[in-house]
């Protein structure tokens, strides 16, 4: 054991690089986020912002680079470990089991129960079914229920397992309005109440500057603007990222974009 | 260490905690009407009556053919649920993708050049032929572009009837095609005291499908999200794919395939109790073990003094069910 330096809290991508066949989807990424809040990730499509994701929760190999999270090489660290730290809701929920909605959400406690559910596991539970209204639905095979619901039981699933950490790839996929706004305001609860750091994937910039602390903007797979709504929601910066006009009205002291017409 | 039982508060959960034992009653008084049933006379009263022969009939074959029964059905079927959560396809059991063929072929070659083999030398070839199969299996349908639900079966059986047909070809020349229908065709008939041991090893297996079955769940929800919940995929992978080989191995040798078991089973346990092997591992085991005791039961009377193999029964019914469930529904599962 080396002297007892600060850790560093965060989650940094050192030289993270990779490739499909030729095409390089993420090229070179070095991008450190400190801890704490709630941060996203935009850009259009194929700007590697899933796969830079999903090579930071180590579902994704990556060709080059390496993914710290404090302090610790998630590549060199014990998968179990890493688990209780990082928690991950993918894009494709496709379940091909028959589980309740409290079965699925005790598995999020996998990583500390190993199976031997405590006292204790079953207060994650019920407060992650809580915290996304699910308490009442919490007996429904989740083949029976809404994609909206099912979206929700995986996210308390990933709360259930109390990460410091949680990853979020496309979260507002199939969900309305309503549940898209529910969705971010218990993103930012989660970072305001909880206390955890939130990194979402998102499409829609105006989600992304409504509930954010920053944003990564990446291109061509390379990040190409991070900083704060403000820094980022500007015709001039926006425009270069998804290579099209957009103009950027305060609304109610909010930028909006507007890149609908 | 009480706290392994599935959550509480599900619907089912009362209704489990007392269906299990009831079933078991079920299962064990079937068990005890099975031994009595067959073409000699064996009953309480032959044997109350001292009769040597009933009594012997009844150790060396009754008993050791009621035990083979629930020991086979009991595996196979959990053997069945443990690979449909390795592979995420409900329609998959070691029958439809070329396990047992591998395994058949395995024993197969083991008896035409090293015939002096000890039995468990030949179950452990099997079991390193059923483990290649399946992982050729996998790696198909790797490479097979589209994967509905359905596909996965499909290209299964292709690869079985593939291994199956080498595996007939080289029984043809070596002149052991009544052997290898033998492996391919379960059969109680034959199954006698020192013969049907080997199942309890599967039946050890099956045990510890049961401690871990909260790893094979976990690999059912698929690769990222065992990943994401740090659990050793490729770990659990290996194990499952070693305790549905050896299972399949054992049963093929044992008693012969036992077609659809592992697929009927898991299937209607899944629609009244989920897959959270935890709760319904126990069904799937009582469900696999009675179903078998049932088919057993119906080939031996529907043509006595005869005996129908419980393999044609088994394909029979198994291959309706199999049906139904396919056509219940354009399942949303896979």
């Amino acid at each position: 054991m080396t002297a007892p330096t600060e850790v560093r809290r965060a989650i940094a991508a050192e030289a993270l690089t990779k490739r499909y066949g030729r095409t390089v989807v993420v090229d070179d990424v070095s991008l450190e986020l400190p801890a704490g809040g709630v941060v996203s990730i935009i850009g259009p499509n194929g700007a590697g912002k899933s796969t830079l994701l999903g090579m930071v929760s180590r579902l994704l190999p990556v060709d080059a680079g390496r993914v710290v999270v404090d302090g610790d090489d998630i590549a060199r660290t014990p998968g179990d470990v890493m688990a209780r730290r990082l928690g991950v809701l993918r894009q494709d929920n496709h379940l091909a089991v028959r589980l309740t909605v409290r079965e699925l959400v005790t598995f999020g406690r996998y990583p500390h129960s190993k199976g031997r559910t405590t006292a204790e596991d079953r207060r994650h539970v019920d407060a992650a079914l809580e915290y996304l209204d699910l308490t009442g639905l919490a007996g429904r095979f989740l083949d029976e229920m809404s994609g909206g619901q099912r979206q929700r039981a995986f996210v308390a699933m990933v709360l259930a397992q109390d990460t410091d950490y949680v990853l979020l790839d496309e979260p507002l996929n199939n969900l309305d309005m309503v549940h898209a706004r529910a969705m971010m305001r218990l993103a930012r609860r989660a970072a305001d109440d909880l206390g955890k750091t939130v990194v979402t994937v998102l499409h829609d910039i105006n989600f992304a500057a409504a509930w954010s602390d920053r944003v990564v903007a990446m291109k061509d797979g390379r990040v190409a603007a991070h900083g704060t709504p403000a820094e980022i929601m500007r015709p001039d910066v926006l425009g270069a990222v998804f290579d099209m006009d957009v103009a950027v009205h305060e609304i109610d002291g909010r930028p909006i974009a507007l890149y609908y017409t | 260490m009480g706290a392994t039982t599935a959550p509480a508060g599900t619907a089912s959960h009362r209704g489990a905690v007392l269906g299990i034992p009831l079933a078991l009653l079920g299962l064990a008084l079937g068990a005890v009407a099975s031994v009595f049933i067959g073409v000699s006379d064996v009953s309480p009263a032959t044997l109350w009556a001292d009769d040597g022969h009933a009594r012997q009939l009844l150790t060396v074959s009754r008993l050791p053919r009621t035990v083979a029964i629930l020991l086979a059905g009991a595996c196979t079927a959990v053997a069945g649920v443990v690979m449909q959560m390795l592979v995420r396809n409900r329609f998959v059991e070691p029958s439809t993708v070329g396990t047992s063929e591998s395994a058949a072929l395995g024993l197969l070659i083991v008896t035409i050049w090293a015939p002096g083999l000890a039995l468990p030398g030949k179950i452990g070839v099997g079991a390193v032929f059923a483990v290649a199969g399946t992982l050729l299996f996998l790696c198909v349908l790797r490479a097979v572009p589209i994967r509905s639900v359905v596909t996965v079966p499909l290209v299964g059986l292709m690869l079985g009837g593939i291994i199956g047909a080498v595996a007939a070809y080289i029984a043809f020349r070596y002149d052991l095609m009544q052997t290898l229908s033998a492996w391919l065709t379960g059969d109680f008939s034959g199954v006698t005291a020192g013969r049907y041991e080997m199942l309890w090893v599967v039946g050890a297996l099956t045990v510890v499908v049961y401690v871990l079955a909260d790893r094979f769940t976990v690999v059912g929800l698929g690769r990222d999200t065992a990943t994401a919940l740090g659990l050793g995929y490729r770990g659990v992978m290996a194990l499952g794919l070693g305790v549905v080989a050896v299972t399949s191995a054992v049963v093929v040798v044992v008693v012969g395939a036992l077609p659809f078991l592992g697929l009927v089973v898991p299937n209607v346990v899944s629609l009244l109790r989920g897959d959270n092997l935890r709760r319904s591992l126990p069904w799937v085991a009582i469900g696999g073990a009675a179903l078998v005791l049932v088919c057993d039961v119906v080939g031996r009377v529907v043509r006595y003094p005869y005996e129908i193999p419980i393999g044609v029964v088994m394909g029979v019914v198994g291959a309706a069910v199999f049906l139904w469930l396919l056509l219940r529904k354009a399942p949303d599962v896979g």
